[in-house]
């Protein structure tokens, strides 16, 4: 065994997934541990298999959903499901094909463990520390929150892992995100991830694995520590990292993929190595005042376009694209968005759709009615936190408020199934991109909290969650 | 994949920064189980206005951009999703190279696994190129290396592996299953299972 000097979290968990070590020549060969798949990025490379007359090399280490294109209204049975347009219905009847033919396990229509790919393999347990997950998504990151390493791929890759169980893969570097604490009065994960993007930018992480830590990353349960992750790739990361510690060892004992008995005891002893050395050499490192965080809200068309609630628009910057992102929002530079009229209100996508979210929004809504003309969807991340929220009768206070109440998927996120924001409308939104014409064609996305979100709601304009508080 | 030597054409340019991959397509179209046809959906709701009609404005539509394999667009282009179909609908719009001053981790993956170049200059070269739409530009995948038009030649980086598999046209996955053994050896020895 050679020695090794003080490593990071990243490093540890990349060196003990090398099958073959990188050389100037050829990339590593990494292994990966759990392989999540859905309908939309995973045909292709099902065909290419066939062609080949390739199996699926390790079936009992993938794992399917059905999320992107699939619809939330609710349904009597699922045989009154319809799944708008022929191309997504046809995808959906691929994937229930291809996960027959292959021998994989798939979380279909009549599953009570469906939801959003990055919502359950948390909830099941499969995502561990120490794991390396991928998936065709590039909100992959979000599983890093449990000190995996875990990244988006592309189709091709997806082929190259059913086929092999390994990706070709460069080293990437480390930058280590200090996120002090604690939080304010209204300010939650999301508006930490979205101050973070704004101060390094959209492509601050590119060829980085992100480590957050700090104060506030400490004290943040695990959903909350899942929400900064899944918005790694936002700042261009080609991943998110949090080392495991109690809060991570409580929330996954007992989920039905944790380790039972003796080999839960062997798991959490290994976790517990999964921090980093003290003395250990990031490439880059950026500190974040975490207490100084606010309520954010988006004003452009991308996620790094971001400022405090009460913050005016920042003035032209030159960049031909600023110009045109607040023509695009029919935004003004100079004055806050607070007053900005909402159309729509979206509670839900990979990063804001879990349980704690949902409470957030629900103890702002409580007693109270979302605002004349504005329309609220409430989209669970999964069917299990849909019946958790329902145990709890969040959803009686979300139908009280005058919000639709849907069963789990990705929505209007983006849009694939049906669920769209209108041309020329506004939406508030939980998710994590605010592109042009993401959330329908036209459609101007402002990304928030839950807590944001269900404020703005509630005014129907932009509005200060601490009004409510 | 075919091999990919040399890409020799006018650019075109996409000045703006941060054009992430629901611009180049948009989500509505992902709804295929094929690689092929992407091509009509590239860049859709810039291109096209509300009705289906083409923009004039837009640069892809007009006669100055018909038949450029270069696009040159602003930095950190093809952030966001991981959608390989931006990928493939640039390629089958017939795009061979995109060049920026910085291209985004995952699209970058993706373009180099279907053999379109994904280049990233200096923001000198950038900036020239920025300036000078329809520049006649001429990039050797061999000596990974783009020639402009006043003589400048500039080197980009290029991972060997990756210009290795643009050179042969080689299928990673190929490449990838001759590590059949050391996978098996690697499954069979690790402390630990997942």
């Amino acid at each position: 065994m050679r020695s090794v000097g003080p490593r990071t979290l990243f490093e540890k968990v990349w060196s003990e997934h090398i099958v073959t070590d990188e050389t100037a020549a050829a990339p590593a060969v990494l292994y990966i541990d759990l392989h999540l798949i859905h309908e939309v990025t995973t045909p292709q490379a099902f065909a290419q298999l066939r062609d080949l007359g390739l199996p699926v090399r390790r079936p009992d280490l993938t794992l399917g959903t059905l999320d992107h294109s699939t619809p939330t209204t609710p349904v009597r049975t699922f045989h009154d499901l319809a799944i708008v347009g022929e191309g997504a219905a046809k995808q959906v009847v691929r994937m229930q094909d291809n996960c027959r033919e292959f021998g994989l396990e798939l979380f279909a229509f009549d599953s009570r463990h469906r939801g959003i790919v990055h919502v359950i393999g948390p909830e099941l347990g499969a995502t561990q520390p120490g794991k390396t997950i991928v998936c065709g998504d590039s909100h992959t990151s979000t599983h890093g929150a449990f000190g995996a390493l875990a990244f988006g791929i592309g189709t091709t890759e997806v082929a190259h892992v059913l086929a092999t169980q390994c990706l070709l893969q460069r080293k990437p570097k480390t930058l280590a995100i200090d996120i002090s604490g604690p939080l304010g009065p209204g300010a939650s994960a999301k508006d930490v991830i979205l101050a973070t993007i704004a101060q390094i930018g959209v492509d601050g992480g590119t060829g980085h694995v992100i480590e957050y830590r700090g104060d506030a990353i400490a004290a943040m349960d695990m959903e909350a520590r899942m929400t900064i992750c899944n918005m790694s790739i936002e700042a261009g990361a080609r991943a998110g990292m949090i080392a495991p510690d109690a809060t991570t060892f409580t929330w996954l004992q007992g989920r039905p993929r944790s380790p039972k008995g003796r080999d839960w005891d062997d798991a959490v002893a290994r976790w517990r190595d999964l921090q980093s050395d003290p003395d250990a050499r990031f490439d880059r490192s950026v500190s974040v005042r975490g207490d100084k965080v606010q309520p954010m809200v988006t004003f452009g068309t991308n996620p790094g376009m971001a400022i405090a609630i009460n913050d005016p628009v920042p003035a032209d910057n030159g960049d031909p694209g600023f110009r045109k992102a607040l023509d695009y929002m029919q935004i003004q530079s100079g004055k806050p968005l607070t007053e900005t009229a909402v159309d729509i209100v979206f509670v839900g996508s990979c990063t804001n759709s879990r349980l704690s979210d949902l409470k957030q929004a629900a103890d702002i809504l409580r007693g109270r009615r979302i605002a004349p003309g504005v329309t609220m969807l409430v989209v669970p991340g999964s069917q299990q936190v849909k019946y958790e929220a329902e145990s709890l009768g969040l959803h009686e206070v979300f139908k009280a408020a005058g919000a639709e109440w849907r069963e789990s998927g990705c929505s209007m996120c983006l849009g694939m199934n049906g669920d769209t924001v209108p041309r020329g409308k506004l939406s508030v939104s939980t998710s994590n991109r605010n592109f042009e014409g993401r959330q329908g064609i036209g459609a101007r996305t402002v990304l928030a909290s839950p807590m944001t979100a269900a404020a703005s709601a509630i005014r129907g304009r932009i509005a200060d969650p601490r009004e409510f508080l | 994949m075919q091999p990919v030597t040399k890409v020799e054409s006018r650019t075109v340019v996409l000045a703006m920064s941060d054009i992430d991959t629901d611009q180049i397509i948009p989500a509505r179209f992902l709804t295929t189980t094929s690689r092929d046809g992407l091509g009509r959906h590239l860049f859709h709701d810039w291109r096209n206005r509300e009705d289906g009609s083409p923009r004039d404005d837009f640069i892809l539509n007009s006669p100055a951009a018909y038949g450029c394999q270069i696009l040159v667009a602003g930095r950190n282009f093809g952030c966001g999703s991981s959608r390989e179909h931006a990928a493939w609908a640039l390629l089958d719009y017939g795009f061979r190279a995109i060049i920026s001053s910085a291209i985004a981790d995952i699209f970058c993956s993706n373009a180099l696994k279907n053999g379109l170049l994904p280049i990233v200059v200096d923001n000198t070269v950038h900036a020239w190129l920025l300036e000078n739409p329809c520049a006649e530009v001429s990039i050797d995948v061999r000596s990974s290396s783009l020639a402009l038009p006043t003589g400048v030649t500039a080197e980009y980086p290029m991972d060997a592996f990756a210009r290795y598999c643009l050179l042969e046209g080689l299928d990673q996955l190929g490449f990838l299953r001759k590590h059949d053994d050391a996978i098996r050896k690697f499954e069979e020895n690790r402390p630990w299972t997942p």
